[in-house]
């Protein structure tokens, strides 16, 4: 399996673009360093010490210095090219906008529709559609984090008070990896989220998917879990659509169970890890803003049983 | 009666003279009194090399947390005052000063005066700096040490997401070093630019001095620009200031300008001097001139401007306009030019000279090598598109330590070894001092070079831990087996120095048969340096037949020959301080000046005032025979 | 080791030397060069937050004219005595000295009252926004200057008045003290257009 964040595995034209020339940059500044190893190996194994006159190093130092001048230049050049083709990458067609959030220590991701009912918000996941350019409008809201999704394009940072944007080209299919690449406070390390990159057809049906209300409750345990969340304990920091949850502190629920992970890329989302996290955010992952939520196991479990049917 | 040096006032009569003009008091007075540029500037060199230790154990602890993915050794909390700590020891309290130290020892010696110039400054500079990294290391080990990095970025470092007093304490630490900084750099400029030996005009000066003249510019105007943001951060951290607060008209990034505009040049500020270093080394053990000096000059002055323009390169990922990073893309790669040039000059001196290898110069071929590798990978960082993959991961950490410890710290220890016969009268050991050379080299490599592709891999920097399966665990652990072998070797580097220091070969005034000033007088050095003031008359006085000197300085009271600054001709006979404890005093009072403003504005008020007391009698001319007072803290 | 060869004689120099000639004048311009540095920077700041900003100055009316002003009449006129306290020092003239001395340590003394006064026409407070911050800022790092050189100058006085005062350098002291006054007067008409006329200008 190709590595998931990983600068030198392309998935997207940035990061294609950008891992070429890191290849013709290696090329030259290897050469340059043969040659200051080949001189200076010869400087120290030379045998015959004569009287070599200053004249013939002064005319070398010259053509080095002119050698190191011309590969500068080329590689400037290299660099400014890549800049400005990747700049115009995409140009083209008409770019997927969505904008990014981040807060300490997770990511929102919202999808912009012409009315509040168009619009997806979700959390910790990107999904994008294959070779669709998609511009990123990135904002934070504590402190300053950065966006860093190796595999597609390099790095751009979320600065409060201030709004940048991260242009984009996914070239191939997959699941990959991005993390804060700004040092952010305690969490920081944990404070990763998953980017999948569809094909048309699926992004499309993600699309309709997520535009749909969360769906009612099912079982009994379903239904005590629903009243559970939907109640004072979740709902006043989490959103759930097409219910009375509307809290805007914490990830957005409404398709959580569709997720990968939990806790911005630290845990897979799966049943044993969501029981864990709901009892004891702290242990996991300490000084993140969900408190610990007095519940007995048997409501945890009926939590857990509502929370996965938001598919 | 007054007497001067001269033929017939010479020999162990003029020693005894001079010695007890320059001597310090015995005892605990005299140690805390004195103002001996070789006393203060060795004092400075071990809290350095201390301070270089207790970095060095924090890295340690670092390497230990992420030898393995997901361990659970170290918290969160714990592991990022760990790393902002190890970046703040390293920069503010081992790398500059030890610089500095190095200079404030060698400078005069190699200037052929017999006291560096401002010498009370000088004490009070130590002090402070000794105060601030012990008041930040307590407080790290009372639990509130940095926790925002040892760049501090706000808002992360500003009143809301860093409450507490960790961040003050940080923000402190910086008045402390830069005060002791910017006085060390007037005392240097002075120094070398009026007191060096009558006859050494600035193109017949020693590559050290300068790099150390550039270097003290350099400070002179780059440490204020973060003692400005670090007095913005503080005032709005307790008196409510909006400087930052991007709600009230602040600017997040307003800090990050000053930061790097300090921060980009003070990683030259560190490197300039080991260039100047390495070209000591390197003319001594070829037994030539360095190749190219005044290309050499140029390359260093060049450096030292350039440095001033590159600040933005630090904030590619800013989303500032494109068209402003391309100036400094190509500013950026532009001092690769001058790096390269002295790369040539160097290699070219071995080349044409008849190199005897002993250890300083294996140093500098380590030291070649690696910063080369450090170099060119800062070509790549220079450049935009590549800058945006690899800035904060784990390349760049590969890339600065390469320049720094490659860059800085072989040469250092190479200089450590070259001078160190000086400093103590006697060698350090071989061929332990070779092995080491090898064994450091190696684990050096061993230990960053696989940061490289860590980063490319995708491995932010600053992470208390990291997941499984990404490709970072094997590369991570043979890093933490590799610092672990590094350290080793500094170790092995200190128990040299240490054993050395009693049982090493006795050296004599000059066993590398060197050819700067420094060399003159026995080792170590007589307490007023030089009998009589040497006269120059070449790049290299100790290598020429004629050794002339200057007659006629006082004896029974401490003069110094001032000469112009261009040419260095005699000018004037100038006083310099004797000992004196108030400069210890005024650090003492400084520092709880300093201390208290973390609590209280109001200490700002009384602690200038509390300052006051010993300023005014360390200026204070105590007796008619007394030199006039320095310019000090204005 | 051959005999050692004595050229030139030290003996015969002076034991003083006025501006570029003395180490004091290195280290005075030394701390001017430091302290302009900073200055510089907190210039580029206000203006670097002023760029940031739709409206300078931001929620305020700018400072009154007038106190600030009047600093600057009174420092512009406290250059009278201390450049004709700098020439005194260079002829070496004592009686000349110790009462430009006097005179300089008690001329500043209307210029302490105006900026109090300066402090309560910014009308704006530190903690209202950055502008006001910024402001703040330049005025107090401008008045820590002032206090501290006056202090200077009352040791000064002080000292030229003791025995201490007849010796030779201590006149290099007094020229030295007199360049740094001239460092003070010059960075206040920098921060005073800054202060009062920016705000004015932008808006």
């Amino acid at each position: 399996m190709s590595p998931i964040q990983s600068a030198l595995h392309p998935a997207g034209a940035h990061a294609a673009a950008t891992a070429t020339l890191f290849q013709i940059f290696l090329g030259v500044t290897g050469f340059f360093f043969l040659l200051v190893l080949l001189f200076l190996g010869w400087a120290i194994l030379r045998r015959d010490r004569g009287t070599a006159s200053d004249k013939r190093l002064r005319l070398t130092v010259a053509a080095w210095a002119m050698l190191i001048t011309v590969g500068l230049f080329g590689l400037t050049l290299a660099s400014y090219a890549t800049d400005r083709s990747l700049f115009f990458a995409g140009h083209d067609q008409k770019p997927l906008r969505l904008k990014v959030t981040a807060q300490q220590w997770w990511w929102e991701v919202r999808y912009n529709g012409a009315t509040p009912a168009q619009t997806i918000t979700t959390a910790n996941e990107i999904h994008l559609p294959l070779g669709r350019p998609a511009q990123i409008e990135l904002e934070a809201d504590d402190v300053i984090h950065s966006l860093w999704i190796p595999n597609l394009v390099g790095k751009e940072d979320l600065i409060p008070g201030r709004t940048t944007d991260l242009q984009l080209l996914p070239r191939q299919v997959g699941r990959f990896r991005a993390q804060c690449a700004e040092f952010c406070g305690l969490q920081h390390a944990h404070m990763a989220l998953d980017v999948v990159v569809d094909t048309p057809e699926q992004f499309a049906a993600w699309e309709a998917r997520s535009l749909q209300p969360a769906p009612a409750p099912r079982s009994e345990a379903q239904k005590r879990g629903h009243a559970i969340v939907t109640g004072m304990h979740c709902s006043g920091c989490h959103a759930i659509t097409g219910t009375d949850a509307f809290g805007t502190v914490g990830p957005d629920l409404t398709r959580v169970a569709s997720r990968a992970t939990l806790a911005a890329g630290e845990l897979p989302n799966a049943r044993a890890w969501l029981t864990r996290w709901i009892a004891d955010p702290q242990a996991i992952k300490p000084g993140n803003r969900m408190p610990r939520i007095p519940l007995t196991p048997a409501q945890r479990s009926d939590v857990v049983a509502y929370l996965e049917t938001l598919k | 009666m007054t007497r001067v040096d001269g033929p017939d006032f010479s020999g162990d009569a003029l020693h005894a003279a001079l010695a007890k003009t320059w001597s310090d008091a015995p005892g605990f007075w005299g140690w805390l009194a004195t103002v001996d540029h070789k006393r203060v500037g060795r004092r400075y060199i071990v809290t350095a090399f201390v301070f270089l230790g207790l970095g060095g154990v924090l890295a340690l602890l670092m390497r230990l947390q992420l030898a393995r993915p997901e361990s659970g050794l170290i918290s969160a909390d714990r592991y990022n005052q760990i790393f902002s700590m190890h970046g703040t020891t390293m920069m503010f309290l081992f790398a500059v000063p030890v610089m500095e130290a190095f200079a404030v020892y060698l400078i005069p010696l190699m200037m052929g005066t017999r006291q560096i110039a401002f010498p009370r400054l000088n004490a009070f500079s130590y002090w402070i700096y000794l105060f601030g990294g012990v008041f930040l290391w307590i407080a790290f080990l009372l639990n509130i040490g940095p926790e925002a990095g040892w760049f501090a970025y706000v808002p992360l470092a500003g009143p809301e997401y860093s409450p507490g007093k960790r961040t003050d304490v940080w923000a402190q630490l910086i008045t402390f070093t830069e005060v002791a900084a910017l006085a060390g750099a007037v005392e240097l400029i002075t120094t070398i630019l009026k007191q060096r030996a009558p006859g050494m005009s600035l193109n017949r000066m020693p590559l050290f001095a300068w790099s150390i003249l550039v270097t003290s510019f350099m400070i002179v105007f780059a440490m204020p620009a973060v003692m400005l943001a670090s007095s913005f951060l503080i005032s709005d951290r307790l008196v409510g200031t909006q400087f930052y607060n991007p709600t009230e008209g602040g600017d997040a990034l307003l800090w990050q300008h000053l930061f790097w505009f300090f921060g980009h040049p003070e990683v030259y500020i560190i490197f300039i001097p080991a260039v100047g270093f390495v070209s000591q080394i390197t003319e001594t053990f070829s037994q030539r001139q360095v190749f190219g000096y005044p290309l050499m000059v140029m390359a260093v002055v060049s450096i030292g401007l350039l440095a001033f323009g590159l600040w933005v390169h630090h904030m590619f990922a800013t989303g500032l306009p494109r068209i402003g990073y391309s100036f400094y893309t190509a500013a950026s790669m532009m001092i690769a030019l001058p790096g390269g040039v002295q790369i040539f000059c160097w290699t070219a001196t071995i080349w044409s000279g008849r190199p005897r290898w002993e250890t300083p110069l294996w140093w500098v071929v380590a030291f070649i090598v690696t910063f080369v590798i450090g170099g060119l990978s800062g070509v790549m960082v220079a450049s935009v598109p590549l800058d945006l993959q690899l800035h904060d991961s784990y390349f760049v950490v590969a890339h600065f330590h390469y320049v720094l410890i490659g860059g800085a710290v072989f040469p250092l220890l190479g200089a450590v070894t070259y001078w160190f016969p000086k400093f103590s009268g006697r060698l350090m050991a071989e061929p332990l001092g070779r092995w080491n050379v090898l064994f450091s080299f190696l684990t050096f490599h061993l230990t960053f070079f696989p940061m490289h592709l860590t980063g490319l891999l995708g491995m932010p920097r600053r992470v208390y831990t990291y997941p499984h399966g990404l490709g970072w665990d094997s590369l991570n652990l043979v890093s933490s087996i590799g610092a672990f072998l590094f350290a080793a070797s500094v170790l092995l580097f200190f128990g040299n120095m240490v054993w050395s220091l009693s049982r090493g070969r006795a050296a004599g005034a000059n066993p590398w048969n060197a050819a700067s000033l420094e060399w003159k007088m026995p080792s170590p050095p007589p307490c007023y340096n030089f009998d009589h003031i040497p006269v120059v008359e070449s790049r290299t006085p100790l290598w020429d037949d004629d050794r002339p000197v200057i007659p006629g300085l006082q004896t029974d009271k401490r003069e110094l020959l001032v000469t112009t600054a261009i040419d260095a001709h005699s000018d004037l006979r100038d006083a310099s301080a004797p000992p004196n404890a108030w400069p210890f005093f005024a650090a003492i009072a400084t520092t709880i000046a300093f201390l208290g403003s973390i609590f209280t504005p109001w200490a700002v008020i009384w602690g200038a005032l509390l300052m006051a007391v010993p300023l005014i009698f360390w200026f204070w001319p105590h007796d008619p025979l007394e030199p006039k007072p320095e310019q000090g803290d204005e | 080791m051959s005999e050692t060869r004595f050229v030139g004689d030290a003996s015969t120099l002076p034991d003083y030397g006025f501006g570029a000639r003395s180490t004091t004048w290195w280290g005075v311009t030394g701390f001017i060069a430091i302290e302009g540095a900073a200055f510089a920077l907190a210039f580029a700041a206000y203006f670097f937050l002023m760029a940031q900003e739709k409206q300078w100055p931001a929620s305020a009316p700018p400072p009154d004219l007038l106190w600030g002003s009047a600093t600057v009449a009174l420092l512009l006129l406290s250059e009278v005595p201390n450049i004709w306290l700098k020439r005194a020092a260079e002829r070496m003239d004592l009686r000349a000295v110790r009462r430009g001395l006097v005179v300089m340590s008690l001329i500043v003394l209307p210029a302490f009252v105006t900026r109090g006064l300066e402090y309560d026409h910014l009308n704006i407070g530190w903690d209202r926004n950055a502008y006001g911050s910024i402001t703040w800022a330049l005025l107090l790092m401008h008045t820590v200057h002032l206090v501290t050189d006056w202090v200077d100058t009352l040791v000064l006085t002080a000292l030229m008045h003791t025995k201490h005062g007849e010796k030779d350098r201590r006149f290099v002291d007094t020229s030295e003290n007199a360049l740094y006054w001239h460092f003070i007067v010059g960075s206040w008409l920098l921060v005073y257009v800054l202060i009062y006329w920016i705000p004015r200008l932008s808006q």
